[in-house]
């Protein structure tokens, strides 16, 4: 089918209402976003958070119970997969064992009927883009899974298709190879300025990657933003706690201003140098992320403490009970008098100063105001 | 010390491991090989009165004597009889694997798509026939293809026919006959091999815009293809020779190879040629299974698994 241009305004992809039963399940729920042209979005979750089966109903895999999807304007949930502007690289790949990767590459081409020049053409500026000119003649399992990946993108991409769908692109790599392929793989996506949805469990991926996520749980979106928004501010415990790791105090509010608000926790008073949209007495729980915390071995003292620490707010003191040295930086556990295990994140900004912070040592850990989220729900 | 004990732990791990491989292949020998061997020796040696078959190594007076007599085999080659007879044999166990191959793909095919939880049904329904006597099977089919069998009962009393159709004793009668009794072997490698396919192959080609049916030519049947080769060898192999069926459902212009074994061991009572029937059937059938096999080999170094 053909796709029109969207009109000013509209977005591309649209989603709105999606729902998808299996036996009764919902494992889809009640979804709806609005994706722009050009952007790579990311549907990030846990294992059976239902990004996958919203991807294969994108793809035509699934057939949604309920609810609508248009692509450009158009919808395409009675559209076939065949049928579909849209192509998928495959978790693991799925490229077809029987043929070379040129037949790989040219499949789709084929399908489409296009003239054995053309096709030709196109297969070797896919190979030429993902760099593997000289390896059409292989087949897939003479690659390594760098190649393997990279023909998979050559073979979705090689039909210009209007929207890209990554399952997983790099859950197949080591740990090395996917760092350098990340950026590879979204240099290709930009160059051929595809619309890109990837569905991913790694935040890292997500993060590095797309232009915005969504963080999904138990079949619905939690929040939608740029990396920099979901991290700084998640709108929920669960998104809090799922992307990075976060220290969660749980309290109530005891000043509600306009321009601040106090909170008292078990740890210690909270201030917040914003206004949050609550109730005097209000349960909420106070998110600091651990690299945002000062870790040391005095009080802070009068020049570098900020404003709300010097009136008692936002410190509190502890006995360090283990720490992780990770070259970068090292990760500190320490454990406060309530109980609460506090994580610490310091960065080893000098060779070889752990500024005496040994295990067992009494420490003081502070943070600023406006480094901690106020989460209501 | 240590080093000479880990060194005895090595050769018995090895002689256990020989031991292990030993087993089979001594069986393969035992009651392939040997018995190979014999009906080989016996081709080239010459009856005399008490001996079906004679010494093919005589050793008298200090002289050592070896006769080897090709002469039947120099004879299947010239008789226009065993030639045609040969060639009819492959003819009718080619036509019997591809009937084999044209019902049973479908069959395992949905079989390996059904639910998981029907599979199992539909399986033993497959091998339920191997429950009774595979005698029992093929004498009922005379009874249905009969005279006065089911069928023509059944076309006669519906007005489709005014006289009895000649079913039996035809060479519809024995295909019918072979291709129902090789089925269950066409249909089981084939379904070993279906239900492995990832299913993901089909999503990626419908997701490249391959129709259904595109996909189902370019995808699942190349990926079945060894299926498709153990199924047709398990079919026609056994069908060159068969001798039961033809000799049940057959008619009296069937040639089949078995029958003239048959004629040749218990009515000519002449085994050497009778072994060397057997001897060019072994060959023929060796032959093209050693080429195949050579070609899958090299397929396998060049590229896939």
């Amino acid at each position: 089918m053909t796709i029109a241009s969207p009109a000013a305004g509209q977005p591309f992809l649209s989603i709105r209402n999606l729902v998808k039963e299996f036996d009764g399940l919902r494992a889809v729920n009640d979804v709806s976003v609005a994706i722009n042209k050009g952007e790579i979005f990311a549907l990030l979750g846990s294992s059976g958070c239902g990004k996958s089966t919203l991807l294969r109903m994108l793809a035509g895999f699934e057939t949604p119970t309920s609810g609508q999807i248009e692509l450009a304007g158009q919808s395409i949930v009675a559209v076939p997969p065949h049928q579909r502007p849209i192509n998928m690289m495959f978790q693991s790949y799925a490229l077809f064992p029987h043929l070379s990767v040129w037949d790989n590459i040219a499949f789709g081409l084929r399908r489409d009927g296009l003239a054995k020049a053309e096709v030709a053409s196109r297969v070797e500026q896919m190979l030429a883009l993902v760099q593997l000119s000289a390896y059409g003649q292989r087949k897939p399992h003479q690659l390594s899974g760098g190649q393997q990946q990279r023909v998979a993108l050559a073979r979705s991409l090689a039909k210009r298709p209007q929207l890209l769908l990554l399952d997983e692109p790099l859950g197949a790599l080591d740990k090395k190879l996917r760092e350098r392929t990340q950026i590879e793989l979204v240099n290709i996506i930009e160059q051929v300025g595809v619309t890109c949805v990837m569905v991913t469990h790694d935040q890292d991926e997500a993060m590095s990657m797309a232009t915005r996520i969504a963080v999904m749980s138990e079949g619905r979106i939690l929040q939608v933003g740029a990396p920099g928004e979901i991290y700084e501010t998640p709108n929920c415990r669960f998104v809090a706690d799922f992307i990075g790791s976060v220290n969660m105090f749980n309290g109530h509010v005891s000043v509600d201003e306009a321009d601040h608000v106090v909170i008292d926790t078990a740890e210690c008073r909270h201030y917040i140098s914003h206004g949050i949209t609550g109730t005097q007495g209000m349960e909420v729980s106070v998110a600091v992320r651990p690299e945002k915390m000062v870790l040391q071995l005095e009080a802070p003292s009068a020049g570098q403490r900020a404003q709300a620490v010097e009136h008692g707010f936002n410190c509190v003191q502890g006995v360090i009970s283990s720490l992780a040295y990770f070259g970068n930086e090292t990760h500190y556990q320490v454990k406060l008098a309530s109980g609460m295990e506090l994580k610490v994140t310091r960065t080893n900004a000098a060779r070889r100063d752990d500024a005496g912070l040994g295990r067992e040592q009494q420490v003081y850990v502070w943070w600023d105001g406006s480094d901690a989220v106020v989460l209501t729900n | 010390m240590i080093s000479t004990l880990k060194h005895m732990l090595t050769l018995r791990w090895i002689t256990g491991r020989r031991f292990v491989i030993s087993v089979p292949f001594a069986w393969l020998a035992a009651t392939f090989l040997l018995p190979f061997l014999i009906v080989a020796r016996i081709s080239f040696s010459e009856t005399d009165g008490e001996n079906p078959f004679g010494n093919l190594m005589t050793y008298a007076d200090g002289v050592f004597n070896l006769k080897v007599k090709i002469a039947n085999y120099l004879f299947i080659a010239s008789d226009d009889l065993y030639v045609l007879t040969y060639l009819s044999s492959i003819k009718f166990a080619l036509i019997t694997t591809l009937f084999c191959l044209l019902i049973g793909y479908p069959f395992a095919y949905f079989m390996a798509r059904a639910k998981s939880t029907v599979r199992p049904v539909l399986l033993m329904m497959v091998m339920l026939p191997f429950w009774t006597s595979f005698l029992l099977r093929i004498y009922a089919w005379k009874g249905i293809l009969a005279n006065q069998g089911i069928v023509n009962h059944l076309l006669l009393s519906l007005g489709w026919i005014s006289e009895p159709l000649h079913l039996m004793n035809t060479q519809f009668s024995l295909l019918i006959g072979m291709v129902y009794a090789y089925l269950p072997f066409m249909i089981l490698p084939l379904y070993a091999n279906l239900v492995k396919m990832d299913m993901r192959f089909l999503e990626a080609a419908a997701d490249l815009g391959a129709t259904p049916l595109q996909a189902f030519w370019r995808i699942t049947v190349p990926l079945s293809k060894s299926g498709i080769i153990a199924g047709s060898m398990l079919v026609f192999i056994p069908a060159v020779g068969e001798y039961v069926i033809p000799e049940l459902l057959g008619g009296p212009e069937t040639l089949m190879i078995g029958h003239v074994l048959w004629d040749e061991f218990f009515t000519n009572n002449d085994w050497p040629m009778a072994s060397s029937v057997a001897v060019v059937v072994i060959l023929l059938i060796l032959v093209p299974m050693a080429i195949l096999n050579k070609y899958q080999a090299e397929q396998r170094e060049g590229g896939r698994a």
